[in-house]
């Protein structure tokens, strides 16, 4: 909780730039006010996963960015063919995790990754679009899943 | 210098997510074009502060993002309730048959 | 050492445009929704990581970086989070995507 209470603190800093009273006065007040909403939510019922992985979560990123790259690439180049090669398909992978943090960053990386796109997440199982058969047959490889289950071991 | 090619790169898909707009056909596609408006609106706003040397409008680019988000949810959740009673009126009308 | 900075943060920001563009172009060739939703999802992640990349090389290490940075931290994390709830609503309008249920030649 004083994690969240110093970050927004720092971010407030950080924008403002400014060190008058009223405008150090109106930021503790808004830090309070987003901290209260944000207990009201419940979030701290919850894990604070985002900041207990954050070192492995910057190796995830990097390999990320390599697959996002190398996937643009591919899309790219199916869409400046003009015979537009695609095969469309609707695939189904179970994700290994059974915490709901990794199953929303699986999502999300899937969504992010040119090619691949999460329609919907339920209890575990992704239905997951794929444009091109290079693409479905990268995903259902499995390595995503894995990487992402071995960020946040049970 | 530097900026304009990456400038005129982000006006161009501007302009072809506006035609998709347009063209629609569905009202799916006019939200996806939208939102695609509203990234590169974001980058646009990041290059060019770059390029007349005005930080300040980095902020403008990151309030920009928070509401385009918030807009294109806003307007999902919008038809999706639509969606939903107009589905839930064909039921009722297959009932009565 | 300045001018290879200089040509690294063009090649960035070069490629980023056309990576952009070239989505833009998808967007309109693309026959139906979600496959329209892929090539519009290059614009929405290699297009702002390379982008940003190239414009927080020109800014160095100083506060409109750390901006940049949680720009792109922000586009990165809303946009398959708005892609996602666009494909469940077209979903549950009844918008069917197209293709078989196993990609094909797979068998």
């Amino acid at each position: 909780m004083i994690i969240l209470l110093l970050l927004l603190a720092a971010a407030w800093l950080l924008w403002s730039g400014l060190f008058k009273p009223l405008l150090l006065g109106l930021g503790v007040l808004s830090c309070f006010l987003t901290f209260t909403v944000v207990r009201r939510m419940g979030y701290f019922d919850n894990e604070l996963f985002a900041l207990r992985l954050s070192w492995s979560l910057f190796g995830y990123w990097a390999w990320l960015a390599r697959e996002v790259l190398l996937s643009s690439i591919e899309v790219a180049r199916v869409v400046l063919d003009p015979r537009l090669p695609i095969s469309p398909s609707v695939i189904e992978i179970e994700s290994t995790s059974k915490r709901a943090f990794a199953q929303v960053l699986l999502g999300n990386s899937i969504t992010l990754t040119p090619g691949t796109l999460t329609l919907d997440l339920h209890k575990g199982v992704l239905r997951v679009h794929a444009l091109t058969e290079n693409s479905a047959r990268g995903l259902m490889s499995g390595e995503m899943d894995r990487r992402v289950a071995a960020l946040n071991p049970d | 210098m530097l900026y304009y090619a990456v400038i005129t790169a982000l006006l161009a898909t501007t302009l072809l997510a506006l035609v998709r707009a347009i063209l629609g056909p569905s009202v799916y596609d006019r939200v996806l074009a939208v939102n695609m408006i509203g990234t590169k609106t974001v980058l646009l706003l990041a290059v060019v502060s770059f390029l007349y040397g005005r930080p300040d409008f980095l902020d403008l680019a990151l309030a920009y993002a928070l509401i385009n988000f918030i807009g294109v949810l806003a307007v999902l959740e919008f038809f999706r309730s639509r969606a939903m009673r107009e589905a839930a009126e064909a039921a009722e009308a297959a009932e009565e048959d | 050492m300045d001018g290879l900075l200089d040509i690294v943060s063009w090649l960035l920001l070069t490629t980023g445009g056309v990576f952009v563009f070239i989505g833009g172009v998808g967007a309109l060739r693309m026959p139906d929704l979600y496959t329209r939703m892929h090539a519009a999802s290059i614009t929405d992640s290699i297009g702002p990581i390379l982008i940003i990349a190239g414009v927080m090389l020109q800014a160095g290490v100083t506060l409109p970086s750390v901006k940049l940075a949680a720009i792109l931290l922000f586009l990165l994390l809303t946009g398959p989070t708005a892609s996602n709830a666009l494909a469940s609503a077209a979903l549950l309008a009844g918008t069917k995507p197209g293709g078989s249920k196993t990609p094909a030649g797979e068998d």
